[in-house]
């Protein structure tokens, strides 16, 4: 129909007007909840799309640590989530190296269950949970929910700790052992600081998945001085005014970019991580 | 020790370890000092001694309790606890964590039984039999696995497992508001009575089926619309005339990087009926405002469109790096037979990437259909439907489950919708499993 060349721009055109437009879905929230933070107004409803950059107010950021717990909220996500990627990576290295590399009885069945249980979202077992704290005195404390959160996320951490141990030959082990190192030498030794880029990922992992945690943060952490900032920042949009449409979008600018960063920072190590944990689940 | 000198000795037609073995099963370490294993068998001696003297009690209460969940409602007079009765709830999670330790001293029960047949069947060989230092070399050699799984398995036991049990027991249960509710009433098993319920009662049978049906649509639909977003990007992207694809990329992978909560969030607010950007835009060109999250219709579609969005970058980054390993040469004979592009997509690109997406998108399907957080944040579950029960449009099983937990208070029967999801992710769970490399070869 028409000569190549003529072809040849009409795919250019296309191929390009489909990448900008893209680039316009996926950059347009972000936008908005920047232009949010330093919006005039108060309210969703006052707050405008192009706002001249002269009125740019940067009070809400302000008022984040003035009137709100923001600073508070945002300590406490750390805490916690520097906690459970501690916690929940050392056990997962530890059982995922025992699963890997030793034979013991019981072995097939344990990898079983875990198979089978990190398939389970933690909230199913929230009445028992929430007796559980409340037995122990840790309801609406920070120990108690970093415990369930390491909890949920050891069998992952599990399963792909294994799955990196499989692919390093036994003979490394049992040369070292015929050397005379013992079982715990192997481990610290020559085992975790191969295992560097594996701990790297589930240790990343566990940190953002407890700092997006919201629904047993809500289980567990019920007084506003305890919270993470998943419920800060929910309860400043939940109500149907949205009144402080403008402070939640500063206080989501301040941690999403951080976050962003590491998120930049580790991206290859996620792709592979992802891709090898489901493809060996 | 004297093990030395008697294990030399063999005893001809003396069945050492069936001897050895009953007096264990008569009183832990019994058989060990039969076996002349001394200070072994004290220690096992010594366990059952601390058992039966500090745990008999606390073991008859937790069985008495799990059985009866409590006898003695409570007392009150003008308005003040006279009594404090039983709390039927409490009564229930000591009987099942007691239980659990019950089965955990059986199971210590038959490894000393069976430690005590396998050294009497050693000495019956006229073997030497292991004095107190090398057993605890042998434990700390051969139980070095045991001891690196027992953090986990602790956490699990404790946080997952039990929890999990419990769940399926208090859906045998009346447990819920406003009548039943411990400590001021006790509470009774009801045995399949909530299922009864669940499946034969006209409001909680179309709460579930409505419930379950958009949960099974959403699953799918999520997984898909993400996997071909992504899968055209990244198609998109590898087209020859794409300059600077790095960049390109980046940028699409902004939606992943941004935390999820936050994106959740701030859709929330693009979505606001009256105040919301979207319809603001639709407005500017003319077109009616759509009540995004109060139609029950496009609820579910902003609910898509949102996770779309979030999810479709690790999809293109998946299949980005799965297209560079296409070997070039396919499609340049693929042309030379005259091919179409159509063709070519659908003929080489399409099977392989596939192969890749398949056991992702399982996972995927899996991970959405638990996908609590993001409904919940997104709409809570709405808008309500008049016809369900403590359920709106957009409620999943599971947000259905933690809404009639935490905002009701109908534990009994969220515990038993909690079981039949725990049935439809087992069936998922072995579908998987019969899949697993992992387990086939080398466990």
């Amino acid at each position: 129909m028409f000569s190549p060349k003529v072809n040849k721009i009409i795919n250019l055109i296309i191929v390009y007007s489909i990448l900008v437009l893209l680039v316009l879905i996926c950059l347009f929230p972000v936008y908005f909840v920047f232009i949010g933070s330093v919006n005039p107004g108060e309210s969703l409803h006052s707050s405008k799309i192009f706002p001249n950059p002269a009125d740019w107010n940067w009070g809400h950021y302000k008022s984040l640590f003035i009137e709100h717990d923001y600073l508070n909220w945002y300590k406490n996500t750390l805490f916690i989530a520097t906690a459970n990627m501690v916690i929940s990576t050392a056990f997962g290295v530890l059982s995922g190296y025992a699963f890997s590399k030793f034979k013991f009885k019981g072995k097939r069945q344990g990898l079983m269950a875990i198979i089978i249980l990190q398939m389970f979202p933690t909230i199913m077992g929230m009445i028992a949970i929430y007796t559980l704290l409340g037995a122990f005195g840790l309801l609406d404390t920070h120990l108690g929910y970093i415990l369930v959160l390491a909890a949920g996320s050891v069998a992952f951490n599990t399963w792909i700790v294994k799955g990196f141990f499989d692919g390093i030959p036994n003979s490394l082990q049992e040369a070292a052992r015929i050397d005379g190192a013992s079982n715990s030498d192997i481990l610290i030794k020559i085992m975790l600081p191969l295992a560097t880029p594996i701990i790297a990922f589930i240790a990343f992992n566990s940190f953002i998945g407890a700092s997006m945690d919201f629904i047993m943060a809500e289980v567990i952490l019920r007084s506003s001085e305890n919270w993470t900032l998943a419920q800060g920042l929910f309860t400043l949009v939940s109500g149907q005014e949205n009144n402080n449409f403008t402070v939640f979008a500063a206080g989501a600018v301040l941690i999403s970019i951080p976050l962003m960063v590491l998120f930049f920072v580790f991206q290859r190590y996620i792709v592979e991580g992802l891709t090898a944990g489901a493809e060996k689940g | 020790m004297s093990t030395k000198s008697e294990s030399q000795l063999t005893h001809e037609g003396k069945s050492y370890r069936k001897i050895a073995a009953w007096l264990s099963v008569l009183f832990m370490g019994l058989g060990q000092i039969y076996n002349k294993q001394y200070i072994k068998g004290a220690l096992w001696a010594l366990f059952e001694l601390l058992v039966l003297i500090f745990f008999t009690n606390t073991i008859a209460r937790g069985l008495w309790g799990l059985f009866t969940l409590g006898e003695t409602p409570q007392v009150r007079e003008r308005g003040r606890v006279v009594d404090p009765g039983d709390h039927s709830i409490l009564l229930m999670a000591e009987g099942l964590l007691v239980l659990l330790a019950l089965i955990a001293i059986l199971a210590i029960y038959y490894v000393s039984v069976k430690d005590a047949y396998m050294v009497g069947k050693l000495r019956e060989q006229g073997q030497k039999v292991m004095n107190f230092k090398e057993s605890l070399r042998y434990v700390w050699d051969n139980g070095f696995p045991y001891i690196l799984i027992t953090p986990t398995a602790v956490c699990m036991i404790l946080l997952t497992v039990f929890p999990l049990l419990y769940t399926a027991l208090i859906a045998f249960t009346n447990y819920s508001s406003p009548n039943y509710l411990p400590p001021r009433a006790l509470v009774d098993w009801v045995g399949f009575e909530q299922f009864a319920r669940l499946f034969t009662m006209e409001s909680w049978r179309g709460t579930f089926l409505g419930v379950f049906s958009w949960t099974i649509a959403w699953a799918i639909l999520s997984t898909l619309l993400v996997v071909f977003a992504g899968l055209f990007v990244a198609v998109v992207l590898s087209q020859k005339v794409v300059k600077y694809r790095k960049f390109w990329r980046n940028i699409y992978i902004i939606p992943w990087a941004v935390p999820g909560f936050v994106s959740i969030l701030i859709f929330r607010n693009m979505y606001n009926g009256q105040f919301g950007v979207i319809n603001k835009m639709l407005e500017s060109v003319g077109l009616p405002a759509i009540g995004w999250l109060s139609d029950p219709m496009w609820a579910k579609v902003a609910v898509l469109l949102t996770n779309l969005w979030l999810g479709f970058p690790f999809w293109m980054a998946l299949f980005t790096a799965v297209l560079t390993t296409i070997s070039k040469e396919l499609y340049e004979a693929a042309e030379v037979d005259g091919a179409s592009v159509v063709q070519q997509f659908r003929k080489i690109t399409f099977p392989i990437v596939m192969v890749a997406a398949i056991p992702l998108m399982v996972f995927t399907f899996a991970f959405n259909f638990n996908q609590l957080t993001f409904i919940y944040l997104m709409t809570e579950g709405g808008p309500v439907n008049a016809d369900y029960n403590y359920a709106g449009h957009t409620d999943i099983l599971l947000s259905w489950i933690f809404k009639m937990t935490l905002d009701s208070g109908q534990y009994a029967i969220s515990s038993a919708v909690a079981l039949v999801v725990f049935l439809i992710i087992a069936g998922f769970a072995y579908f998987n499993l019969r899949n697993t490399k992992a387990l086939k070869g080398d466990v």
